[in-house]
């Protein structure tokens, strides 16, 4: 019999991959010459529930690398080592590490990272160095102490003593400790002894009880896991500690040490109590559940009594789990899977309880033998509740899918830091409107072009220190974020009080590339837009973080594919704001439902920038087909809609119909069509889940009379009509 | 009888729905029907195939319905009342889909042992039958059974009128074991 635990490894792998993110946001916010006892414990437990739950899955190289971590921070949470901005550097950088570990393990592939046996390495000389605060005066025991316990978990001979108390059942749970005893043989040298028996009166006796307690010495190469792994089936129901003795100890010393051993043993399950346990330094005690804090405490004993014992921390089977929920985790968002809060939840259960009541009011009503005045005007009054009801519950059910921002801002404040001491550069990050919420969804695919944006304003819009000073600005420079909805969407501000947009250095740019002819002058907006074009990059050195001109018009494409745009102003010498608006998700859209012949379509209405008739003579047509209206001082492509589905349309002239004006990647397009309708919320539905996708056509829904109505893909139809640069066109 | 079922799986029975196209009588496996409709309106899908009619909106799910005439290459009729659509659990491309087919009517459901089911017959040509299960005799009528993740799947069918021919054939051939 075999328990799976890798059903439970995702959860574990969500549990560190949030405690990595505690971790990393609170060491940022740590203040290194006077750090907050709260924070240091914050991270303290993440490393500590990530090492605990390694060991129970079996994850080793995280489980010892963790440990590492654990003792060193320890040591600063008990006050006897000063933190120094180069332990922040090498913890942030194990949490990479940790990260990068936890993804292989997920992803089940080879980790070999060269910086783990670095790290490792500076790790352990951090913790053998002696670096205590000046006000404690240390033990010279403590540091000696420290060093041994990180290599706990290697391999060198070791003994264990094992004392073993038989739960009363076991034998009628078919557990025999004979066979558990057998197979510690296997593992290495075992010597088992049999404390006097202690039975009842004759009376009281059950022969088919156990009533006995052995004392076990095993000599072993192998881990301490492994030999809590024989006694995994009984541990719940018997008394089982560990105490390791070391077996490169002479005969001498080893019998001493055995004695002492012995009769503490015999002291621990006697009282059986974890006070008891603290005298024999830290000794592993699976039925009595230790707290972290009393095992802490013994270790300076352990030291001074017992130099050759080596402490091995406890492995607690639940996680602290409680300072990762709280934290907030940009990775977990790209997870399959969601916390959603019990406020959350309490409120749809309160909501899909008031539906039973009206379905239930509903339901007599429909018993009643004749429908009266009376009776209507309930039937009536129910169906408004019904309404209602499902108004609030089809909104409690979207909140469900939303998430605070701070899931993907959580990641900057890191980002910033990296970067921006990668280029010497001095940078403040104000994060505001955190709390926003938006849709799961748009959340995950948000992050890649705000991480885009932000590396952009660090290398690009901030000046060097000098710079700034030189033009009269602060020092250090400010990037801000900033989230905050306003009608229906969901508006994210990137500022930054840089030097703003090089107009001049763009221009030329453009015109070497020939995106610009050579003497065509552009306003200063159109010149800003110019960065979004593909392949276009100011940047006079091709570094990691940007420059290589595969940037802008991916950010922008990718906006776009969640219906949103982005738009930029920039001021010389005061830096920059990119404006991105997104709808509040995916699943709902503000639709223009528009009629074409016998044929309903949905407009999305943030695409939608006005509708006209226009008269022929603003109508010119091209010789390639295409026909062109002039809208104020514009040209604009219109589209025949219906030409392009291949159906029948009232009007089959621009003149004859409505021209929609759309927006196409910040172009806009007119679409011919006969009649606007209704504007409504409409529930996007896949047809690709069943069907293929249709050019021109982005997705489905359900009209309010049951029936289907197609979603009008701008850019798609824009392809489909074979128009591929308005603005040549214009021009 | 509830058992008898589990005993006709377990000997190789399989049970299938047979429906009417052009008098001629067609099976599928019954594990794959999801459930039979009155033909409803559909919205039309535009620069999609003649045969694809459109979609419906089923119970909340978007399913689009084939016209089984017009895919075979037989002219469609003019939908009526009795016009049925089978819905159908189909497995493309590791994807389960969900499709309406358009038939004339739907005729019986019935077992049939495994080795009774005989190979339908080469017609030498290089056309691709794979969709055409096999044939069987039920009550001395003869069925076509179709493989019906082929012919809804990826798989190209035969162009129409090579379609209509071999179904010709295959009539032919019926009646010559029914004579």
């Amino acid at each position: 019999m075999d328990i799976d635990l890798s059903q439970f490894s995702q959860v574990f792998f969500e549990e560190s991959i949030e405690g990595l993110a505690a971790m990393e946001s609170e060491l940022l916010k740590l203040d290194v010459d006077a750090p907050d006892p709260e924070t240091i414990n914050t991270i303290f437990r993440a490393a500590h529930s990530i090492k605990g739950g390694s060991a129970t899955f079996g994850f080793m190289a995280v489980a010892n690398y963790t440990h590492l971590l654990e003792t060193l921070l320890d040591e600063i949470r008990d006050g006897r080592r000063r933190m120094t901005p180069d332990h922040v550097d090498m913890l942030l950088h194990s949490v990479d590490l940790l990260r990068g570990m936890i993804d292989s393990l997920m992803n089940k592939s080879e980790f070999n990272d060269p910086k783990l046996p670095q790290l490792e390495q500076r790790l352990a000389q951090a913790l053998a160095s002696n670096n205590a605060p000046e006000t404690s005066q240390p033990e010279p025991a403590e540091s000696s102490a420290a060093p041994v316990a990180s290599d706990a978990d290697s391999a060198i001979e070791d003994c264990w003593y094992i004392d073993f108390k038989a739960g009363f059942d076991i034998m009628r749970c078919g557990n025999d400790p004979l066979l558990m005893f057998a197979e510690l043989e296997a593992k290495g040298e075992v010597q088992v002894s049999l404390l006097p028996p202690q039975f009842p009166a004759w009376d009281d006796f059950d022969p088919e009880g156990c009533y006995l307690h052995w004392q076990l010495k095993v000599i072993t190469d192998a881990p301490q896991k492994s030999l809590q792994e024989v006694f995994e089936w009984v541990e719940d129901e018997c008394e089982i500690s560990y105490q390791r003795g070391c077996s490169t100890v002479t005969g001498e010393a080893l019998q001493a040490a055995d004695d002492t051993v012995d009769t503490q043993v015999g002291a621990i399950s006697q009282a059986g109590a974890v006070s008891q346990a603290a005298v024999l330094g830290q000794s592993i005690s699976q039925s009595t559940s230790q707290s972290v804090n009393q095992s802490q405490a013994a270790t300076p004993i352990a030291g001074s009594s017992l130099p050759t014992a080596t402490a091995v921390t406890p492995i607690e089977k639940a996680p602290q789990a409680q300072a990762a929920k709280q934290a907030a985790s940009a990775k977990n968002a790209e997870s399959s899977s969601i916390r959603v809060s019990t406020e959350k939840i309490d409120m749809l259960i309160n909501m899909v309880g008031e539906l039973v009541i009206t379905q239930a009011m509903l339901g007599q009503i429909g018993q009643q033998e004749e429908i009266n005045q009376e009776s209507l005007l309930l039937l009536q009054q129910g169906l408004e509740q019904l309404a209602s009801h499902t108004r609030d519950l089809q909104e409690s059910v979207m909140q469900i899918r939303m998430l605070p921002i701070s899931f993907a801002f959580n990641r900057f404040p890191r980002l910033v830091r990296d970067i921006g001491q990668q280029l010497g550069k001095k940078v403040e990050l104000v994060l505001k409107g955190e709390d926003t919420e938006l849709d799961k969804t748009v959340l995950e695919k948000i992050v890649d072009p705000m991480v885009h944006l932000v590396r952009n304003s660090l290398d690009h819009g901030l000046e060097l220190p000098e710079a700034r000073l030189a033009r009269g600005k602060s020092e250090t420079g400010t990037i801000t974020l900033n989230a905050f909805h306003q009608g229906g969407c969901i508006v994210i501000e990137i500022v930054d009080d840089g030097a703003g947009l090089n107009t001049e250095k763009i221009l030329m740019k453009a015109r070497q590339k020939g995106l610009v002819g050579p003497d065509e002058e552009l306003p200063e907006e159109s010149i800003h837009q110019l960065i979004f074009k593909p392949g276009f990059s100011t940047a006079d050195t091709v570094s990691d973080l940007s420059g290589r001109g595969v940037g802008m018009d991916v950010v922008k494409r990718n906006i776009h594919e969640l219906n949103g745009t982005i738009e930029l102003r920039s001021e010389a010498g005061k830096g920059s704001r990119f404006t991105i608006r997104l709808p509040l998700t995916l699943a709902i859209l503000d639709g223009q439902l528009i009629r074409i012949g016998k044929h309903i379509y949905v407009v999305p209405l943030v695409s939608i920038y006005e509708s006209l008739q226009v008269p022929s003579n603003r109508i010119n047509k091209l010789s390639d087909g295409h026909e062109l209206i002039r809208l104020r001082d514009e040209y604009l492509p219109v589209i025949k809609v219906f030409r392009e589905f291949n159906h029948d349309a009232d009007a089959k002239e621009i003149k004859d119909g409505l021209v929609m004006v759309v927006d196409n990647n910040n172009e806009k397009t007119g679409l011919l069509v006969d009649e606007l309708l209704a504007q409504q919320q409409v529930v996007i539905k896949s047809l690709e889940d069943n069907y293929t996708r249709i050019p021109g056509i982005s997705g489905a829904t359900i009209l309010g009379d049951g029936t289907v109505a197609l979603i009008i893909d701008v850019a798609g139809l824009v392809n489909l009509a074979g128009i591929s640069n308005s603005k040549e066109h214009a021009a | 009888m509830a058992d008898m079922s589990l005993e006709d799986a377990k000997h190789g029975q399989q049970q299938f729905l047979s429906f009417i196209m052009a008098n001629e009588e067609y099976g599928v496996d019954i594990l794959s029907v999801q459930e039979i409709r009155g033909w409803e309106p559909t919205t039309v899908l535009p620069n999609a195939p003649d045969y694809v009619k459109g979609v419906i909106n089923l119970r909340g799910t978007i399913v689009p319905i084939i016209d089984l005439r017009q895919k075979f290459g037989i002219k469609s009729l003019e939908y009526g009342t009795t016009t049925v659509v089978i819905v159908v659990k189909v497995t493309m491309e590791d994807a389960q889909k969900i499709i309406g087919i358009v038939v004339d009517a739907v005729s019986d459901v019935f077992s049939i042992e495994e080795d009774e089911i005989r190979r339908a017959p080469d017609f030498g040509h290089e056309t691709d039958l794979r969709f055409i299960k096999g044939l069987a005799n039920v009550q001395d009528k003869m069925v076509i059974l179709l493989e019906i993740n082929r012919l809804l799947g990826s798989a190209i069918l035969p162009d129409p009128d090579t379609l209509s021919r071999i179904l010709d054939n295959i009539d032919q051939q019926s009646q010559a074991l029914s004579a």
